[in-house]
Parts: C-alpha cells; structure tokens; sequence
C-alpha cells in the first residue's frame, strides 16, 4: 500500500512505524530459528560462535554433529520411532476428523456445539493436564492388553502412544475441514443422487475431492502436532519408544550436545520443504478447479 | 386413490402433506397426476411449497404423509439415487472439480456403461445444447448461460423419462432467459420427456407448460392449462398471481344460474359470472382483466362511468387509472390504434365490459 499524496503528518508517522512494527515481529519469530542454523555447524562441542566462526575461518566449521546424528544408535532410533508413530497416527487423526467433520457439519445432528466442542477439547485443555489423563488411562488398558489378552508389552506401548498422538491430531483435522465445508456446495451431492450415485461413491468422487486441500493441511497440523510431541509421549510411553522430541529434551537435561542444533537444522528444513510442496500442490489443485486463474 | 394399473398416470401425489417442525404443513394436501410427456410447472411465490414438492418426487425431502407413485410404484422408500430422476438445479451444481465432458460422463460412469458408449453419448449431448468445443473446459470457465447448458445436458445425458427442474432460469438475465425457455421447451417436445419444472416467474410458467399447477399456502389453488389459467381463475389468489387485473370488492346481492348481481361500494350494482362466490349476501372480489375493458363508444354492455386519474403513454398501449365502482386503482389498457382516441386526466368517461370478464371470486 503506498502513501497517499493528502496524508497527514500523523499518518506518515503510523505508515513508517507501522513498517518497522513488522519487521521487529518477524525478526522475533525467525531470529531464533535461524540463529541455530550456523551454530549446527559449530566445531567445538559447544552452543557458541568461537572467534574462528566469528572471522569465518573453515576451520571452525565442520559437520561432526550432523555425523553424530546419522551414526548414534540413540538418535537414529528416536528418529525410526518417530517416523514410526507419526505417520499412523496422522493417518488415524485424519479419517477420524474428517468423518468427524462431515457429520458435525449437518444441520440435523443434534448437540452438534458440545459434541464439536468435546472433540477439540485436546488442544485447548494445557497439554500436562491430557497427558496425566491419558497416563491413568492408557495405563489401564495396557494392563488389560498385555495382562489379560496376552499381547506383546512394545505393541501395546507404540498403540498407545499412537492412539494418544491421534487424539491429539483430531482438532486440528476437524477444524480445517470444518473450514473448507463451509464452501461446499450441498447441492452437488444432490446433483450427484440425482444421476445415480450412491453415498459412497458421491462421498469419494464430488465431496472429497473438493475438501481435499483442508483435509491435507489438518493432516500436516496432526503430523507436526505428533513429530513435535513431547509431554504425552513421555507419560505413556517408555525409554524403548523414546522420540525425537524426547531424546532431544533428554540431550539438553543432560549432556547439552551441539547435535541437538543439527537435528534442530533438519527439522527446519524438512518442515519448510514440506510447507512448500503442499502449497505448490494446493495451487496445482485450485488452478486445476479453476478457482483461480491459471 | 385406487391404484389401478394402466390408467394410474406416471407420476402421482396422493394426498402428499409435508411437514418440517410437526406443527405447521408446508404441503397440506398435494393431489397431482401428471402424464408421460407432460411438462407441468409448479408456479407460486416462494415459500408456497413448491420447491418442496419437487423435492419429494426427487427424494431429497421425505413426505409426513401421503403416498408419491412414479410408473405405478410407490416410491416412498426408493432413496434419491436409485429413482432415476434428472434434476436441474437452481445453481446448477456442476462439480467444479471436473471438466463438462467428466461432468456430463458422471452419471453414465455410475450406470457402468462403457468408455466408448459415455464418450459418444457425451458427444451427442453436448451437440444437442450447442456447446460440443467445451468438453474440455472446467464449468468456471463458463458463462452463466453455458453453465446452464450442461446442466441441463447432464440431466438428460442418462435418458431419464423424468426430468425435474428446481428454477433453472433464475440466475439468468431476461433475454438469455427467454431463449433459454423456448429452447427447453423444444427438447421436451423432441425428446418426449415428462418435465416437472419449478418457478415464480408467470410468463416462464405460461411460455413453456402443459399445465400449471399455481400453489400458495401450501395448497394448490388451481390446476389449468396456461389460457384457462389466465381467461378462467377460479380464485382471487389466481386471477391476482397470473398477469394483471383489477379487483373490484363488492357483495352478491342475488344469484341466478351462472349469473350473479353485485353491489359495490359506492351503491352501484353490475352483473358478473358468478365462478367462486359463497352466496347471497357474502363479500366477493370481481376480477376482469385491464385488456377486457372497453371505454368510450365501444363500451356496450355493463356500462358503467369512470373518471380519469392517470395516464401512462407505454408506445404500444396506454395505461389509463381511473375511478370505477369507487375503486381508484382500476387500470384499462387502452391500444394505441392511433385513431386519435384521446383522453385527458378529470375526464369522465363510459366504461364496459362483457360479463363473462367480469368474474365473481372468493374474497
């Protein structure tokens, strides 16, 4: 927006303020982040900038603790269980939530405010608060899992985080598909009984093609919400499904090791790369609706 | 009802009431048969029940009571997708997400035809409404009018005997509307399908139906072929919805045969054909039509004397208001024949009419 030609003094101040306003918040939100990017890179087993960093010398850079990462056994196996865990229970969260959508999204549901707001609860209730709950219960059907039907004690253990990942995941799930809802049509799935289609097919080929770009980014907010995750994990898992998050908050308790800033580093850009590749594929599919001009 | 096989027509409302809360009917008591290859039009203002109507015979909508029979079946408990129904909607309701030939595939795809047979009968359809170099195109990148097209084409691409139509022209402007009109009405009549169409718009309804079927308050107040609609209205509700008219308030003073003698509010009394009055003494409402009026030395019969209030020059007629039986709001269209007929504003004149324009309703 540029500065019109009648505005007052007042109004120069606030545009020129407004500006550097901004920028202070971005600087607050990314200087963090990215502060962690050429620390990774540190040589010493330290989190600070050296002299040698300082003056840019090779010598003080090196890529030892992004090694540590790929060979020690403790953060390789963190990585497969989260790599493990968050995926099923994305995939849970998502069916769920979006079923959960659909149905919370027709008028004839009755306590349709309280049922929604029952399921959202998990993100609004602070995180130790579900996480002891969900130790007292997950406890109990474990033992019930392991003691009575007679099954594996890692199963159960990576079932239930997994079912208290999903949980967690589903708010998000239903409030992003709740959100492209609004703009469905209600009349194309008439349309589409009217020429013979039954629910399901209706379901699959008119509605969830058009709700799709909310389900993928309420399925991104569950994966980054169960990658992220480190209390609940903590209270109902154990030492053999530690996370990455765990083992991350463990390196920090304990031993303040620089891989923690490498590992930091990777998460970063895979979490950018995976931004970017869902919002390329959102444009693809909108150009391809013809929403927006190609 | 009984229901007789072969003279039961094809589609029919026996005793269809509908209710949403189960306190008020929107429909109270629908009775309608409709034959192959009629085209009938639901007329009425909105929240009549029309629309609810036609959502019942396509089975978006469940009736409280009543029974709707399609070819001799009742069809109750037949859900929306297996009645075999084409609907056009309002809106349209094309799937955004799907090219017009994927739009127009959709449903032959469902009924499992084969590529080759959707492909050619996609071609087809797309030729009948004109539209055969947009099979391609997404429906956002269409007109209104060419949105219309293909939602028209795609209800019609499966061969359904029934085609319902929820005001399909709604969203047009006028003159695309009424090409729109006449173009289906022409594949009605080259198709021979049976057209159950929505819409609040008269002329939409006189241009295209069969017979129309006027409703108001949930009941339908009169079932006629489009003329018998406008000559013959059989209540004030009708004779007011369908054109213009003039309504004269008044009180039946005898009744002799089709012959009722009526006394309006200023003293004066004039004969009228008693169509829907209740009986000697009661409040009636006498309906004749601005064209029906004659003036000046043409007004023979029923003569009467009215007063110039306000004249309309209008090109091909002039709207005249004038005051007669003490109503000040009576209109008479008077041609432009150009043979120097000129009235002026204050000017007294002779007013009449034949007696049978002059109908006797319900107040």
């Amino acid at each position: 927006m540029k500065l019109p030609i009648y505005a007052s003094t007042g109004q120069k101040v606030w545009y020129y303020s407004f500006r550097v306003i901004c920028g202070l918040i971005f600087f607050f939100l990314i200087a963090p982040i990215l502060i962690i990017i050429p620390l990774s890179f540190n040589a010493t087993d330290f989190f600070t900038f050296t002299p040698e960093m300082l003056r840019l010398q090779p010598e003080g850079y090196s890529l030892k603790h992004y090694q540590d990462f790929f060979t020690n056994s403790d953060w390789q196996n963190a990585m497969r269980n989260s790599l493990k865990i968050a995926p099923v229970a994305t995939l849970i969260a998502v069916v769920l939530g979006t079923i959960a959508a659909i149905g919370l999204s027709q008028s004839h549901v009755p306590f349709r405010r309280a049922i929604m707001a029952t399921l959202i609860s998990p993100m609004i209730v602070p995180l130790i608060i579900s996480a002891t709950g969900m130790y007292f219960f997950y406890a109990r059907l474990g033992n019930y899992m392991v003691g009575t039907i007679g099954m594996n004690a890692d199963v159960v253990e990576y079932i239930k985080i997994v079912l208290a990942h999903a949980a967690l995941g589903i708010p998000f799930v239903i409030i992003t598909v709740t959100a492209t809802l609004v703009s469905f049509d209600r009349s194309l799935t008439r349309a589409a009984a009217s020429m013979g289609a039954g629910p399901v097919r209706t379901f699959f080929k008119v509605q969830m093609p058009l709700i799709i770009p909310g389900v993928i980014s309420g399925g991104l907010f569950a994966f980054i919400t169960s990658f992220d995750e480190v209390v609940v994990v903590m209270f109902v898992g154990s030492a053999k499904n530690k996370t990455l998050p765990w083992q991350m908050f463990t390196g920090l308790r304990e031993q303040i090791s620089p891989t923690i800033l490498a590992v930091a580093t990777i998460l970063v850009v895979l979490s950018v790369i995976l931004l970017v590749t869902l919002e390329l594929l959102r444009r693809r599919s909108e150009r391809l609706r013809g929403l927006s001009p190609g | 009802m009984s229901q007789t096989q072969g003279t039961q027509p094809f589609v029919l409302f026996d005793n269809v009431q509908k209710s949403y809360d189960g306190i008020t009917l929107v429909v109270k008591s629908f009775n309608l048969g409709i034959d192959k290859g009629e085209f009938i039009t639901l007329l009425g203002p909105s929240g009549s029940g029309k629309t609810t109507c036609l959502m019942m015979l396509a089975g978006f909508e469940t009736a409280t009571h009543g029974d709707i029979f399609l070819d001799g079946r009742s069809i109750n408990n037949i859900p929306p997708h297996k009645r075999g129904i084409g609907m056009v909607f309002q809106n349209y309701a094309l799937f955004p997400h799907m090219t017009v030939a994927e739009n127009l595939a959709f449903p032959l795809e469902v009924r499992g035809f084969s590529k080759a047979e959707r492909e050619d009968k996609v071609r087809k359809v797309l030729d009948m409404v004109q539209m055969d170099k947009f099979g391609g195109r997404r429906p956002a990148q269409l007109s209104g009018g060419q949105q219309q097209r293909i939602a028209l084409a795609r209800a019609l691409v499966f061969e359904p005997s029934l085609v319902l139509m929820d005001e399909p022209l709604g969203a047009l402007d006028k003159q695309l509307r009424e090409h729109m009109q006449f173009e289906i009405k022409h594949l009605h009549e080259k198709l021979g399908i049976t057209v159950v169409y929505v819409t609040h718009d008269q002329s939409e309804a006189l241009t295209m139906s069969d017979r129309i079927a006027v409703f108001n308050d949930g009941i339908v107040q009169q079932l006629a072929k489009p003329a018998d609609l406008y000559e013959r209205p059989t209540n004030a509700f009708v004779a007011q919805f369908i054109g213009e008219n003039n309504k004269l308030k008044g009180r039946v003073k005898t009744l002799t045969g089709d012959t009722a003698l009526v006394e309006f509010a200023d003293g004066q009394q004039a004969e009228a054909l008693a169509v829907n009055c209740k009986g000697v003494g009661q409040p009636t409402l006498c309906s004749i039509r601005p064209e029906r009026v004659r003036i000046g030395s043409q007004a023979s019969l029923y003569a009467t004397e009215g007063q110039v209030i306000e004249l309309i020059y209008l090109g091909d007629h002039i709207r005249c208001r004038m005051s007669v039986y003490g109503d000040d709001s009576f209109i008479v269209k008077i041609p432009n024949a150009g043979d120097g007929t000129m009235l002026s504003v204050g000017q007294t004149i002779k007013v009449g009419w034949d007696k049978n324009d002059c109908r006797a309703l319900d107040a």
